[in-house]
């Protein structure tokens, strides 16, 4: 509603595209697309189980340092930011992963106590 | 701000008036802000996979599968509606959920692009895409609850005799009681954060188009949103593959 106005407010410059960069997020677009037609065709043709869950872990995974590290752009950031935040997240993966464990210590344990 | 002479000497580095993280505050604190938030989203994902791991799994063949409150459901028996038809098409209706926000972050990152570049025509049409995906996303997810929550016209019958269709936070045709609470929980909570960054979204939006960040000089607010945006798109993938592949 504003474009005839712009003259009279301080405009800036406007750069003109670069495809390469926008060639670059439809790239990694196409692969989290990818990534998740794989895992959608995993679930229906692979058993269920360990095998099956460490491979969705895996790909959400490879899914997430595309997000992270190419739409966020952490990749690109000084050092000591990218350890500030995957360091804390470490802790976090290590912290479900050993709940898990005493999910499944629960669960046998309490089979122990009511059968 | 940071000067070459500054960066050589560390201890001037972090004594104040240079970003020693080479982003600017707002960035800074958006970062630090969506660490908390994964803290929060994590509290929710380690009770899910401590209370899933602490009861039965499905172990029979897919086919015979049924419900039943003595092992935890297989997502691809329970999520099988799409709307307008009653034929069953396991996990395509959060399939296509999944790529509605995927390609929301694609478009917000197109509207950071355009915000680099001080393309104020670009940042609007990208942002109003965005905008519309969320809106898209959530539509789909009141539509998925309703599906959940109405149930089949089967039903199951529950311990006391009675027969329930669909699921409340009490009890559930689907499972264990503590499947459908962990659903409403993460779900509702992830679809808080899509429907706050709408509402962010449309004030950014807002001011792209008032001039706001023209007169400012710089499109970084674009950035920050968009910072939360995929944060949030990321959350989503994670909920996907632990809740609904898994």
């Amino acid at each position: 509603m504003s474009h005839a106005h712009h003259e009279s407010t301080p405009s800036l410059h406007v750069h003109p595209k670069d495809p390469a960069k926008i060639r670059k997020v439809w790239v990694t677009a196409g692969i989290l697309a990818f990534v998740t037609g794989i895992e959608f065709i995993c679930a229906f043709t692979m058993h269920r189980g360990p095998f099956l869950t460490s491979i969705f872990v895996l790909l959400t995974f490879v899914k997430t340092f595309y997000i992270v590290g190419e739409f966020m752009h952490l990749k690109y950031e000084a050092k000591i930011l990218i350890w500030s935040i995957v360091l804390p997240v470490m802790f976090i993966i290590w912290l479900i992963t050993a709940l898990l464990m005493e999910g499944g210590y629960i669960f046998v344990e309490r089979g122990m106590i009511f059968n | 701000m940071a000067t070459a002479a500054v960066d050589n000497d560390n201890k001037n580095l972090w004594g104040g008036g240079v970003e020693p993280m080479k982003v600017s505050y707002g960035k800074l604190m958006m970062w630090f802000f969506l660490l908390s938030d994964a803290l929060s989203f994590s509290g929710l994902l380690i009770t899910y996979g401590t209370i899933r791991y602490s009861h039965d799994a499905y172990n029979g063949l897919i086919d015979k599968f049924v419900f039943s409150d003595t092992y935890w459901p297989v997502p691809e028996k329970v999520f099988t509606h799409i709307p307008f038809t009653h034929t069953p098409f396991p996990l395509v209706f959060v399939g296509i959920m999944t790529f509605i926000l995927i390609m929301s972050s694609v478009t917000m990152v197109l509207a950071v692009e355009a915000g680099h570049r001080n393309d104020k025509n670009d940042v609007q049409k990208w942002l109003l895409w965005t905008i519309l995906g969320g809106i898209a996303f959530v539509g789909c997810q009141a539509w998925e609850w309703t599906i959940f929550i109405t149930g089949s016209e089967e039903g199951r019958m529950l311990y006391d005799g009675s027969i329930f269709h669909g699921a409340n936070l009490r009890a559930n045709e689907y499972g264990p009681v503590p499947f459908a609470d962990l659903f409403f929980f993460i779900t509702g909570f992830h679809g808080t954060h899509v429907t706050s960054g709408i509402i962010i979204n449309i004030i950014v939006f807002y001011n792209t188009a008032i001039g706001t960040y023209e007169q400012r000089g710089h499109y970084e607010m674009v950035e920050k949103v968009g910072l939360y945006w995929h944060f949030v798109d990321l959350v989503w993938l994670f909920v996907f593959t632990f809740f609904y592949l898994v």
